[in-house]
């Protein structure tokens, strides 16, 4: 066997290729038919986003006020209707999506990867390093998340970028444990010790050994995370701290239409920006508790 | 002429706990001959696998010395201790828990060659790891399975080529078949009894099986909390055992012959915390031959007969 040509080595992989870890995972995924919705949805939303441009221009169909067809109930022309100014609300809420995705995706990646070098630190070297860090983490944890976020963009001023920054420290903490307590569990299991003893060094061990063990219920909590960073960018904008005027953003819209919500007339107005924000959360946690089901090799 | 290729002096390696130091191995020294097995036996919690793991560094020895082909492996630095492991490995006493669950067969034993760049092509890393496999007795079929999908028997199969991948001089088996069902048990002994012929290979055989460590050591060592407490070659340890630990583990090796009775030594008591141990021996609290010397005075780890190291302070006393 030793003698096998290259050719056939390489054939040799083919043959017993196996279906990979990610493979396995999908396919659990698959059987989960709330999960399946949540991914959908979720699917959906983006490409909303994304494509929001295509579909609506945003000086003329968003931001442009037409006081003369102001408050229309929703029609032909203007399907989920109009507000107090006359702006098609179809088009903010599909504009609306690209504040919420965007801004809650970049806010969670940056917490995954400050949060996430935190909490591998902390858990894998343990003792000081890790008091020290941890008991920082508590001190941010002791705030409530959207109070913080509150406080810093009151601090900060508001624009964009502050915005995420602002969501960003409000979401590390919540990673940094998670991370720093799947690490733990990983880092005494015998095969880390195999690895140090085979002369992995100790950003090997992390990378190729503690973190893709560990992944599993941070995946989890990312998915939930967008859903709270998204709810918490609804709950600025509708105090006035998020997104500013012009910019649609569904819980500034939520805010926009507040003196017309006693009228039954207008339910529209509140009715399709709290759904949009409904179904988002609801479908970022189902799709999480898909994946924490799925990423269980105990399921199998 | 010996050929010694690890020795190892006072090695002491205590871990701070709430009540105080906890003294897991105290002052533990041998020899190991190039191409022989040290069985360490021992009951659980006596320091065997501590002693396997600080003899490796994987736990840093509180004091001590590790004499390894000549170069005392303590005063290493990080980055020459690393090109160190190319000589000693480990085999672990769990199959389950010591491979990587997201790696197959392949990936796990062609780590350890990437490591060191052992080959120029991962073609020919992928050679060597079907040579292992081979090897080991795994079947080829087998490359790009994960561990769940296999059994106790093949896991260790690869926790075994895996330690072989960088071409090992000494391993230290830590318990390799405790985990195995006894028909795995025997198979597993031969192929590591086979390798051994084959590669020339030195091992430290950790242990509590008794028969075990017979039918595999050249040497053996006992070790009672923390302490070796008597060493001799495997037949003379047998033959005449000296310590009153020792003679009462060989009387509990059970005989399959109902009509031949043993004079089973029972030992009273249980065994006393390693926590701050008080200078006496370590075993007079269970020890019915103990005197009040035992119970003040640490006994020394002497050799009586040529090869034979045992610590008791009444030795030839009964």
């Amino acid at each position: 066997m030793a003698n096998t040509g290259n050719s056939s080595v390489s054939d040799l992989q083919k043959k017993y290729k196996k279906s990979g870890m990610s493979r396995q995972v999908w396919r659990r995924f698959k059987r989960n038919k709330t999960a399946m919705l949540g991914l959908i949805i979720i699917t959906l939303i983006v490409i909303m986003a994304v494509i929001a441009p295509l579909i609506y221009d945003y000086n003329e169909d968003v931001i442009k006020q037409n006081i003369k067809e102001k408050l229309q109930a929703p029609s032909a022309k203007h399907i989920l209707g109009t507000d107090h100014v006359g702006r098609d609300v179809l088009a903010r809420i599909i504009w609306g999506a690209r504040a919420s995705v965007f801004i809650g995706l970049a806010a969670v990646a940056l917490a995954f990867i400050v949060g996430g070098a935190l909490g591998s630190i902390a858990g894998y070297y343990g003792g000081r390093v890790d008091g020290i860090i941890m008991r920082i983490m508590d001190i941010f944890l002791a705030i409530p998340g959207t109070l913080f976020a509150i406080t810093l963009m009151a601090a900060l001023g508001k624009s964009i970028p502050n915005l995420v920054i602002a969501l960003t420290i409000s979401t590390i903490p919540g990673f940094a444990r998670i991370v720093r307590s799947s690490v733990l569990i990983v880092r005494d299991v015998d095969y880390i010790e195999a690895a140090k003893a085979i002369g992995c060094k100790n950003s090997r061990i992390i990378f190729q050994h503690v973190l893709p063990n560990s992944l599993a219920p941070v995946i989890v909590h990312t998915t939930l995370s967008v859903a709270t960073v998204i709810l918490t960018i609804a709950g600025l904008s509708y105090l006035g701290l998020g997104i500013s005027a012009p910019m649609p953003e569904w819980g500034q819209m939520l805010a926009e239409a507040r003196n017309y919500i006693i009228n039954p007339k207008y339910t529209y107005l509140t009715l399709f920006p709290g759904l949009s924000i409904m179904i988002t959360i609801l479908a970022l946690n189902l799709l999480g508790d898909g994946l924490r089901d799925a990423l269980d090799p105990r399921l199998k | 002429m010996t050929d010694t290729l690890l020795e190892v002096k006072g090695l002491k390696k205590y871990f701070n706990t709430p009540r105080g130091q906890l003294h897991a191995v105290d002052d533990v020294s041998f020899t190991i001959e190039r191409g022989k097995t040290l069985g360490i036996v021992g009951e659980s919690g006596c320091g065997k696998s501590t002693t396997g793991r600080a003899i490796l560094r994987l736990l840093e020895p509180t004091a001590g010395e590790i004499i390894f082909e000549g170069q005392n492996i303590e005063e290493l630095s990080d980055n020459t201790m690393r090109e160190m492991r190319r000589d000693m490995q480990i085999i672990f006493q769990d199959p389950f828990s010591s491979l990587n669950p997201r790696k197959t067969v392949s990936q796990t034993i062609m780590e350890p060659m990437q490591i060191f760049n052992l080959y120029n092509s991962k073609e020919e890393c992928m050679e060597h790891v079907l040579h292992l496999m081979e090897l080991v007795g795994l079947a080829e079929r087998l490359v790009n399975t994960y561990p769940h999908e296999l059994d106790g028997g093949r896991r260790q199969r690869i926790g075994i080529a895996r330690a072989l991948a960088l071409e090992p001089k000494f391993i230290v088996c830590d318990e390799p078949v405790s985990a195995l069902d006894v028909s795995i048990q025997a198979q597993i002994l031969n192929l590591m009894k086979e390798l051994q012929n084959q590669l020339g290979l030195t091992y430290m055989f950790i242990t509590h099986d008794l028969s075990v460590v017979n039918h595999f050591s050249d040497d053996i060592g006992v070790m009672y909390l923390g302490k070796l407490i008597e060493k001799a070659p495997a037949d003379e340890l047998f033959e005449h055992p000296m310590h009153p630990y020792t003679q009462a583990l060989l009387s509990a090796i059970p005989v399959p012959d109902i009509h031949y009775k043993t004079e089973r030594v029972l030992l009273k008591g249980e065994i006393t915390s390693p926590i701050e141990p008080p200078k006496a021996c370590r075993f007079a609290a269970r020890c019915r031959y103990a005197t009040e010397q035992c119970h003040n005075e640490d006994p020394e780890f002497r050799e009586v007969t040529p090869g034979h190291f045992v610590s008791c302070l009444r030795l030839g006393e009964f």
